[in-house]
Parts: C-alpha cells; structure tokens; sequence
C-alpha cells in the first residue's frame, strides 16, 4: 500500500498543511469559475468545501487534483505544487461525474487504478477485497460495472477513491446518488478515514451530511471563499427562545443577555451562553414577566450557509464568521 | 512521457477491444469476405480462358479490388474505433479518475493509439495474409511481394487511425470518424490526380497528387499495396502490348512507393499525435 501518514487531527499547530491556495484564479474564456481561492485545509481534517451551484467548487477540486491548470495564483496539495503527478499516488478522488469501464467487472475496475496508482502488485488482492466490502460491494465484485445502478456506480468509485490508502480523499458529491443507508455508510467511512489520519476534501451541497462529518468548512461563492469556520465553534453558539407573557419591555431586559428579536409571542436571544440562561429567566420573573416556555436553539450550518450568502430571512449575527477580501 | 501508464492504457484498449462484441463481428465478416473472394477468384481463374500475362493481368487486377475493398474496411475500422477514443471519455467523465492517478494526459492518447494500432494491425495482417493465402490456392497466381501487401495496407490503416484519434480529442465521434473516411477518400482520389498527371506530364495534377500525399499520406501506401499485389515485371513485360491498359488505371501503381515517402508517413504519425498530445493538453475537462 503507499504510505499512508499517520496524521494530526486537528492539529492547527501542523507545519504543513494539506492543501493550500492563494488567490487561484480559473478563466473559461470570459467567464470567470473562481476568482480568487485562498484557503487551507489542514492536515487529518474533513473538510467541507460549501457553496451554491455554480460557485466554482468542481472547477476547484479540479485545480487541486490537476486535471485543470490555473489561469492564475497557486497552490499546493500534500506539499507539493498542484498538478505534481508524484503526488497524485497519495490522493483517492471521487468525481462529481463518476463513470467506470461498463465491460469491467468491479474487481477489475480497482484492479486497473491499482495498476494506474502504481500501488504494489502484492497489495492489490487484499486491497481490493478491503474496498469491496467498505463500500458494500463484495457479494457484486465479479459483475459487470454495466449492470451496476447509478448509487453502486458511486459506491464503486468510492472504492476507487480509498484504494493505496491515500493521504488526502477528495470527494465530489460522493451521496448524490446514493440512498439513506448508502449516506450512512458514506459517513462511516468518511470516519473511518478521519481516524486513520487521512484528510478528507468534502465538496457537498448536503449541510446536514456535512454538518454531521466535517470538521472546519469554507463556504464559496462567485468563486472565492467567504468564510471558513469551524464546526465546534460554529455548534456552539446557543440562543434560547422564551414564551413570555405580561412583560412588554421584555426585549430590552433580555438585551444584556445577547441579540434579541421578537417572533410573535416568543422572545428570541441569540449569542447567550447556556449558563446566562437561568439568570435571564430569573430577571424576567423579577420583572413581572410570565415566562410559559424556554426552548434552547442551536444554530445550524444551513442557517449560517443562507446568512454568509445573503439569502437568509432572518440572518444571524454579524461578525462571527470571517468573512475574506 | 510515462511508458508505464501508457502499456496500461494500451492494455485496457485491447482488453476492451476483446471484450466487445464488434470485433469478433469484423472476425466472422472477414472469414465470410474470405471464402466467397476466394470463390470468386476461383472462378475466374478456371472459367477465364486468357493464357499467360493477361490471365495474370486479370487476377492482379481482381486482386487489387478485393485489397481496396479491405482497405476502406480497415479504414472505417480504424476510424470508428478510435473516433471514440478520448473525446466520450472526457465528456461522460471516464477519464477523469484515470486522469487523477499519475497519469499525463499524453500518456493516455499515446497508450490509445498503441492498443487501437496492435488492433487495426493485427487484423490487417491477419486478414491480408488469410485473403493472400486464398487467392494463392485457388488461383495459383503469385504477386510480385505478397508479403508486404500487408503491411502497406496495415500502415495505411494506421495513419488513419492516428488522424480519428487526434480528432477524438476535440470535435465529436461521428465528425472525426468521418473526417477520417472522407480524408482516406481525397487522398486516394489525390493519388489518382498525381498519377494522371505522370501519365501525362501535366504538372498542376502531379503537384496536387504530392501536396494530397504530404497532407495524408494513406493513399502513398495504398500505392505501395498496388504494387506489392501486381504481377512481377516480366510478364507485365511479357504482356507487353496487353498490359498498356492496365497501367493507366487507378488501381494500377508503376512503382513502389519511394523511400523518403515512406519515411514521410511515419514522420507525420508522429507529428500528427504530437499534435494530438497538445491539443488533448489545452482541453479542459
């Protein structure tokens, strides 16, 4: 198998991270596909890589893998510059636009990327069989990849994807065809990867999926990040939503605590920290406030995904992302 | 340049090529194509009552039909198989997972050309020499180097396999795969101009048979098959008078094809998949 790093999960204070752009810039003639792509993906982390359709997301993941050239900036994936083909043994991809060879069987399709990754021919059999099973494909190995439904095919390709246990795993959509169970799975193995110290490149339109799995995610639009945050940071911003009767001002008591807003008869607190929460209910209580109902809110990544890209009815607080030039 | 990925990429072209079922079609045709060229020839060897150089004449003539017949079969052969070759793959993002490995893009362009080539020529060969071995049985007629028939129409059959393949990297099967038959058919009718022009001494058609010869060089081999598959110069000689009329017809070549013209072929199959390298290069997938 090739070498497979032993990793640093989360490990901020790493040397080299994973994968690094600055300002990369891809040019379809006069259209522009990315603007400028500054971002780092550390090394042992999932990272999500967020962004409506035609954000530019394919065309990066494309630039990172070298199957396209930049018109301009650079980057550098495992250290070394994108597009070094040395450097292409280390790395698993699942295209957005998987499709295998139909006559193949899938034992044979691995076999040949085994043979194209250059991976030692004593590890194929048993890294074949590993990939099989991962992806739930070992009672199929022996058919036809033509005979395959469209979610099998993406299963196969995951396989693709894991064969040589690669240092980095880019996955282009890797659910989109696949069915509930198959998600799961996906999310197993996405674990999987994570500890073992693999970094995972997540390029998904799923918030949930990626809510669920990544660490840190970069939120893209019109071609250039405008947010990278982290998970834990981002899950733990609490708010807290109180039914409260017979308190008119209750707004601007509550406006100590954190961010208020009004949504009929509940009262809205967003920012405050869970144990602020008692003593606001208590203040309102003081204050001859009838308080019905306390219901801790969380917010989530479809929230701040709408409110980054300005689609959001009702857009959570300003500031605590960090948004890029 | 990566030998490695390239005999892999070849590999994989001749295993698919195996595995499909229109190959063993061609086979099965061609076993039919045999058989009843064989019994046409046959015939007229035994029911053609011409003695010496005109019955031989004749059977050269024959001879060189059928060849042309295998020839544009080759042809579309060559070309349909490779007009397909890279251009889907990029399309429907087959390549993609081949193009993220360490692969270079040259690598599967030129690994495309060697398996299509081991195909087209393999059959070529094996056609050639099965129809040759026929033709020799039921007519005792032997041309004047019938090995290298063959290889002239192997060789013609591969610069238009080379020339499918580097438009497979940018316009749509169905246009290369034509582009090549239509370029085999210019070429030959090139071929045709040049040799009238030398029949006649007129320079503007003996120059517009070498610029067609420069540009695609096919009908220079198809030439060199001609005159692989005529008879020996002395009965030509033999024939004398008998033998003026065959020398100005197309599929009559009075000599073989020059050495620097064959050296010119194989020039442009390099320079052509050069070309085909940098044109697959600025593609974006």
């Amino acid at each position: 198998m090739a070498g497979s790093s032993t990793g640093d999960a989360g490990g901020a204070s790493s040397p080299a991270p994973a994968i690094e752009t600055r300002e990369l810039r891809k040019q379809f003639g006069r259209i522009v596909a990315l603007t400028g792509l500054t971002m780092t993906v550390r090394k042992g982390e999932v990272f999500g890589f967020l962004g409506p359709n035609g954000a530019g997301k394919t065309t990066a993941v494309k630039l990172l893998l070298g199957l396209s050239a930049p018109t301009a900036g650079e980057g550098q994936v495992l250290g070394a510059p994108l597009g070094d083909l040395a450097t292409r043994q280390r790395i698993g991809y699942l295209p957005e636009l998987f499709r295998y060879q139909g006559w193949m069987t899938a034992r044979e399709v691995l076999a040949l990327h085994c043979e194209l990754a250059r991976l030692p021919r004593s590890s194929w059999p048993a890294g074949i069989d590993e990939a099989l099973e991962l992806v739930g494909l070992a009672d199929r190995s022996n058919d036809r990849v033509a005979t395959f439904s469209k979610g099998m095919q993406q299963r196969l390709g995951l396989g693709v994807a894991l064969l040589g246990q690669p240092d980095l795993v880019v996955l282009d959509e890797p659910t989109s065809a696949l069915d509930p169970v198959g998600r799961q799975d996906v999310r197993a193995i996405i674990g999987a990867l994570r500890a073992r110290g693999a970094t995972v490149f997540l390029n998904s339109h799923l918030l949930t999926e990626v809510e669920r799995v990544c660490d840190r995610v970069a939120i893209v639009d019109r071609g250039r990040v405008v947010a990278e945050l982290g998970m834990a940071e981002l899950l733990r911003e609490s708010g807290v939503r109180i039914l409260v009767t017979g308190l008119p001002d209750a707004r601007a008591i509550a406006g100590p605590f954190g961010q208020t807003r009004l949504d009929g008869e509940w009262l809205a607190v967003d920012s405050i920290a869970d144990e602020a929460v008692p003593a606001l209910v208590a203040r309102l209580v003081a204050r001859g406030g009838a308080v019905h109902a306390v219901v801790p809110t969380r917010h989530t990544l479809e929230e701040r995904f709408l409110s980054l890209l300005g689609t959001a009815p009702d857009a959570a607080a300003p500031g605590d992302a960090e948004p890029r030039p | 340049m990566n030998r490695g990925a390239i005999l892999v990429i070849a590999r994989l072209t001749l295993r698919e090529a195996f595995r499909r079922r229109l190959l063993w079609a061609l086979v099965g045709l061609t076993f039919l194509l045999v058989a009843v060229t064989g019994w046409l020839l046959g015939k007229a060897a035994e029911l053609n009552p011409l003695q010496g150089g005109e019955q031989q004449l004749i059977l050269s003539q024959l001879l060189v039909m059928i060849a042309f017949m295998f020839s544009f079969v080759l042809t579309m052969t060559a070309a349909f198989a490779a007009s397909p070759a890279i251009g889907p793959e990029i399309e429907n993002g087959l390549l993609l997972a081949v193009l993220a490995r360490p692969v270079r893009r040259a690598d599967v362009l030129l690994g495309r050309w060697l398996g299509l080539a081991l195909v087209v020529v393999g059959y070529a060969l094996a056609a050639g020499y099965l129809e040759l071995a026929v033709a020799r049985l039921m007519t005792g007629y032997v041309p004047v180097d019938p090995m290298v028939a063959p290889l002239y129409l192997a060789g013609e059959s591969l610069i238009l396999l080379t020339l499918a393949l580097v438009f497979s990297t940018r316009i749509a099967p169905v246009a290369s795969g034509s582009i090549a038959v239509v370029g085999f058919g210019l070429a030959w009718m090139g071929g045709i101009a040049g040799g009238i022009g030398d029949y006649l001494n007129n320079d503007s058609l003996r120059n517009a048979g070498t610029i067609a010869h420069l540009i695609l060089p096919s009908d220079t081999l198809w030439r060199g098959a001609m005159f692989a598959l005529e008879p020996p110069s002395d009965v030509l000689a033999a024939a004398g008078s008998q033998a003026r009329i065959f020398t100005v017809s197309p599929f009559f070549a009075g000599t073989p094809p020059p050495l620097p013209w064959l050296a010119w072929c194989a020039v442009w199959v390099v320079a052509t998949l050069a070309i085909g390298v940098l044109l697959l290069r600025r593609r974006e997938l």
